[in-house]
């Protein structure tokens, strides 16, 4: 029997707020353990939460970015467990009024645009961090508390490479929004997965495993490529599923059961009582809505309409960030869009990165490009030149243009110099000058070549060549 | 001249001439302490050092001639229930749980208190987080009641009540969730004031249940009582339920003048279940109030009969929520075991009292999976019920008027095998919380023999605790029992 | 009148606290009384009757982020009963 795979992913991101969710710790990653705490965060005895309301603002503004629905009416619940980097032993979160419903996300998937709808992205706190020993373990609450967005997919997902080009959309996304730096090496970003297999085109679900603990997207691809597998060998051989929560040990490279959950799970959820619910006002969405900014895909495929790039550069421009806003500034008012794209992609990022500097280091603006590749299709450098040109740019900044003039670059196109030395040329190496009379045109480079020596290469060699056709052909 | 007898008001005026000082006034406490509490048991602990260094601050700033009208509170020693946080002092709740736990931060109340000049000093004893209403639950033994050294104080601030009646602290803050201010005050014959939810901040109040829960003082008389809730009350930005609405003049709205009030007597708390000697005390303050020009006026609050019903459901499922934090990993006495699950078990069957224990597995029950729609979603839809019969009740006149307790202070362990008896001892109180609106407790007489205070209990509208704190003041000052004194 | 689906065992266990098979009984007897006086509530109608979460009607409360001072690590593990390298120590974690 042929089977599919039904999958739905949970992602939890960090957003990138100064401080925690509920206190004023710093939400900053890497600090000794245990020193970004505070009575709120440690749950010590007496103490109360107090919503950050940027954090809040982020929330709606991913809603928008996802195609939610922003409801009127929101507010926290606790959901209760024992462990123990929960420092309340419950964890304050959104259970059934989240502050974001029923959205999705447009992604390339192939050739082909895919969709995978959004349940609803709500906003909660991170927890601590349990650090495993030998003999016991230790807890650092640095992150307890820092606010974290829950974005939950309908079961859209139908394959490991699927997920993977969902996670990186949703990536860019958050990152294009300035919701959160998604750095996954910081852990900021942390997904569950709900896999099930079922008989292809059968419309009921199979029994649905979930797989915790994925770091990387890269994880999560693996992971899903050996539950699937898995889950329809248990059904060929006639075994049959247990609904589970199941862990990945990304260096074994399998999912396992997970033995903590053998204690029974009943969150008991209920309203937060020491936070007041949430009407956003008409004002509030306005300001969160005036942060809307444009997706990647929309981004993409405007830039490959507008400038006529191919996709791959659009794609490039587009994957980052900073990259992609410096272009658009480049090239605004350039009638050399493709020019500028390769400039900016071929030069400039690649000499950032040599550099390891980020854009806003640089010493000079987008509009030198543009002013580059004009100076550079008007004839008045060449692209050598041009080079020159850019790595004064990025040294020491400047205008190309005084660069240009500063350096003595600029290509000689007077005929009167021109002339002479082309008359020169034909005068000192009668031997080429007869060739080309004679109809060997090649020989013509080796007269071109002595005149750009004479000129100490600033000679127009398109006119170079048309003048000494000229004097030798009549 | 003996300090400690002095209400706040007479305190501070002979603070301001110099007569006395703060640190005078202090030691009077410690010696008045010394010489009863044995017997009392309404401190858990007192740390006398720094109780000695406040007073003499304040006496600094005496000297520098400041006085109650810039600090109105300034050095006079208040005593704080087990619950609020104080910075590097314990905070146990009376319970075993929080082991030699200190607070590395000092909560608002106590931050205001300082402000106000106060001198902040002592633990006093509560039911285990404040679950309970006799003060018999303490892990520091039972506190007693001053009248009659065999019955309980009422509680849960029950050591509050009694070190104010027994005239070991000036006054006393304590927090009632279902009478826990207004209870003991009746049992042991002072004032006490549960505000309106959301007046005073609950930051560094350990809670019990989150939306019942506040905070509020209690003193020998009215007067005092408003000075306290003055200095405690106001907006908190660490408390996202603090109300930010401004603090009236309490003192200088006290007025003996009554025309024109209308009180309204609940139909619903009368008759059945009343002590017969407690109704006719009562019947004689109301009798008092006409005197005093005020118009008694039957009303209704139909849904009475479920309050204790709702609130226990309420009450217990927050607090199972808000005391699963204390599990033996960050503070407090852990009872160690071989996974967090069993050290967890271990440390919570060890620490807990029976009360607490019980309630929070209530509280677990009613949340838990297939039952928090018939529980826990029910009793907030009849608390929408309670509130509303209050709104109603509340626009016809501008209080109610009832006994706080049906009965006297009970002996103890008479009610400790039978929890279900206790919770019903809160019946007239409990609305008040469900409702968030506020409630007054104050003397209204005594029974003959035994000789035991009874509590008149007036219940306000939203933040109307300047027209509540009137009305229990003209009554206060046309009667005698306010000056009424136990000897011990 | 007591409640038969109340299962002590199961509902401790959830709320982690360990109790003594005399605990049991007589916390599981009171409990089931009382759970037998709560259920007068379903004697009202309250079919159009909004739950009510707080006492006050208060919404969009909230703080502007900015970073306020943390404890030191020194504070922060003043009162942990077992700690080492900076962090609380617990029985090891098995997942
Ligand atoms: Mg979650
Ligand atoms: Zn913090």
């Amino acid at each position: 029997m042929e089977y599919e795979a039904v999958i739905g992913l949970e992602t939890h991101c960090q957003l990138k707020t100064k401080s925690k969710m509920f206190c004023g710790c710093a939400n900053e990653f890497g600090a000794d353990p245990n020193t970004n705490v505070c009575p709120v965060c440690l749950g010590m005895p007496g103490v109360l939460p107090v919503p950050n309301e940027l954090a809040l603002q982020l929330t709606a503004l991913t809603g928008y970015l996802l195609n939610c629905e922003v409801p009127n009416f929101a507010k926290f619940d606790r959901k209760n467990y024992f462990y123990p980097d929960v420092c309340k032993d419950y964890q304050i979160t959104q259970f059934d009024f989240p502050s974001t419903t029923t959205g999705y996300v447009d992604f390339e998937f192939g050739s082909k645009i895919e969709r995978v709808r959004i349940t609803r992205a709500h906003l909660e706190e991170d927890v601590g961090k349990n650090n495993h020993f030998d003999q016991h373990s230790g807890v650092d609450f640095n992150r307890a508390g820092v606010p974290l967005l829950e974005i939950v997919s309908e079961p859209d997902i139908s394959s490991a490479d699927m997920a993977y080009d969902y996670l990186n959309a949703l990536k860019d996304i958050l990152i294009y929004g300035g919701i959160s730096d998604c750095d996954m090496e910081k852990g900021m970003v942390r997904c569950d997965v709900n896999i099930s297999v079922r008989p292809k085109g059968a419309t009921d679900l199979g029994t649905k495993i979930e797989i915790k603990n994925m770091n990387t997207f890269s994880g999560v691809r693996r992971a899903i490529n050996y539950e699937v597998p898995r889950q329809i060998d248990t059904l060929e051989s006639g075994g049959s599923l247990v609904q589970e929560t199941r862990r990945w040990d990304d260096d074994a490279g399998i999912t396992e059961t997970m033995r903590s959950k053998e204690h029974a799970h009943d969150y008991r959820y209920f309203p937060e009582p020491d936070i007041m619910p949430l009407r956003p006002s008409e004002e509030w969405l306005a300001e969160v809505r005036s942060h809307i900014v444009e997706l990647p895909l929309a981004r993409k495929q405007r830039f490959i309409m507008d400038y006529s790039i191919p996709a791959q550069d659009a794609e490039v421009l587009v994957g980052n960030m900073p990259l992609g806003a410096f272009f658009e500034k480049a090239v605004d008012g350039s009638k050399n869009p493709k020019a500028v794209a390769n400039w900016v992609i071929n030069n400039l990022q690649a000499r950032l990165v040599e550099a390891e500097c980020t854009i806003d280091e640089l010493k000079f603006g987008p509009e030198a490009i543009r002013e580059l590749v004009e100076i550079i299709d008007c004839g008045a450098i060449s692209n050598k030149g041009g080079q020159e040109v850019f790595n004064e740019l990025f040294n020491n900044g400047g205008s190309p243009k005084d660069i240009v003039d500063a350096r003595g670059l600029a290509q000689v196109s007077d005929s009167g110099e021109l002339d002479k030395w082309c008359r020169d040329a034909i005068d000192t190496n009668p031997g080429p000058a007869d060739d080309v009379r004679n109809g060997k045109e090649n020989a013509i480079n080796f007269l071109k070549g002595q005149v750009m020596k004479a000129s100490r290469g600033k000679a127009n060699p398109q006119i170079v060549g048309e003048k000494l056709l000229k004097l030798l052909k009549g | 001249m003996i300090l400690h007898e002095l209400t706040i008001a007479e305190l501070t005026a002979k603070l301001a001439s110099k007569e006395v000082s703060s640190r005078e006034a202090m030691h009077s406490c410690l010696d008045r302490i010394d010489a009863v509490d044995d017997r009392i048991n309404a401190f858990i602990s007192i740390d006398r050092e720094d109780a000695l260094g406040q007073a003499e601050a304040a006496d600094v700033v005496l000297g520098q001639g400041a006085n109650q009208n810039d600090q109105p509170l300034l050095g006079v020693p208040i005593s704080l229930k087990d619950i609020f946080c104080v910075k590097n002092q314990p905070a146990n709740c009376a319970s075993k749980i929080l082991g030699d736990f200190r607070s590395p931060y000092d909560g608002t109340v106590v931050q205001k208190l300082k402000e106000a000049g106060a001198v902040v000093f002592g633990r006093v004893n509560m039911d285990e987080f404040a679950m309970g209403s006799s003060t018999e639950n303490s892990a520091f033994g039972r506190t007693c009641n001053p009248w009659d050294l065999d019955r309980v104080p009422g509680g849960s601030s029950g050591g509050c009540a009694a070190a104010v009646v027994a005239q070991e602290c000036f006054g006393s803050i304590g927090t009632d969730t279902g009478g826990s201010i207004r209870q003991p005050s009746a049992l042991c014959g002072c004032v006490g004031i549960k505000p309106t939810y959301g007046r005073v901040s609950r930051f560094g109040v350990i809670a019990f249940a989150s939306s019942l829960d506040q905070v509020g003082p209690m003193a020998r008389n009215v007067r005092d009582t408003a000075t306290l809730l003055g200095a405690i009350a106001g907006h908190d930005s660490k408390d996202s339920t603090s109300v930010p609405i401004e603090v009236p003049d309490y003192v200088g709205g006290l007025d003996v003048n009554l025309e024109g009030i209308k009180l309204g007597l609940p139909k619903e708390f009368l008759g059945a279940g009343i002590d017969p000697e407690v109704q006719s005390v009562f019947e004689a303050a109301l009798k008092q109030y006409e005197a005093l020009g005020a118009e008694i006026q039957e009303v209704s609050l139909p849904h009475t009969e479920y309050g204790v019903a709702t609130y226990y459901i309420l009450a217990t499922a927050e607090a199972s929520a808000n005391l699963a934090r204390f599990d033996g990993i960050r503070y407090g006495d852990r009872v160690e075991g071989n996974d967090p699950f069993s050290l967890y078990c271990n440390t919570r069957g060890k620490g807990f009292g029976d009360e607490v224990k019980r309630r929070i597995i209530l509280g677990t029950y009613v949340l838990s999976s297939g039952y928090y729609d018939a529980y826990y979603i029910r009793a907030q839809k009849v608390r929408s019920l309670i509130k509303q019969d209050f709104d109603q009740a509340l626009s016809k006149v501008d209080a109610l008027i009832t006994p706080t307790v049906p009965y006297t202070a009970f002996k103890a362990g008479e009610k400790t095998d039978d929890p279900l008896q206790m919770y019903l001892s809160d019946i007239f109180t409990i609305s008040c919380n469900l409702t968030g609106t506020c409630g007054v407790s104050l003397p209204c007489g005594f029974t003959s023999n035994p000789k035991l205070p009874v509590g008149l209990q007036l219940l306000g509208k939203p933040f109307g605790e300047q027209e509540l704190l009137k009305i229990a003041y003209a009554y206060e000052q046309s009667t005698p029992w306010h000056k009424e004194r136990v000897k011990l | 009148m007591s409640n038969s689906d109340f299962d002590i065992k199961y509902v401790a266990n959830l709320a982690r606290i360990k109790l003594s098979s005399d605990q049991e009984s007589r916390l599981g007897a009171q409990l089931g009384d009382i759970l037998g006086y709560v259920k007068k509530l379903e004697q009202l109608d309250i079919n159009n009757v909004e739950p009510m979460a707080h006492a006050v009607p208060l919404h969009n409360v909230m703080r502007t982020d900015e970073i306020q001072p943390s404890l030191t690590n020194e504070e922060a593990l003043a009162n942990a009963p077992k700690k080492g390298n900076g962090l609380f120590v617990v029985p090891k974690i098995v997942e």
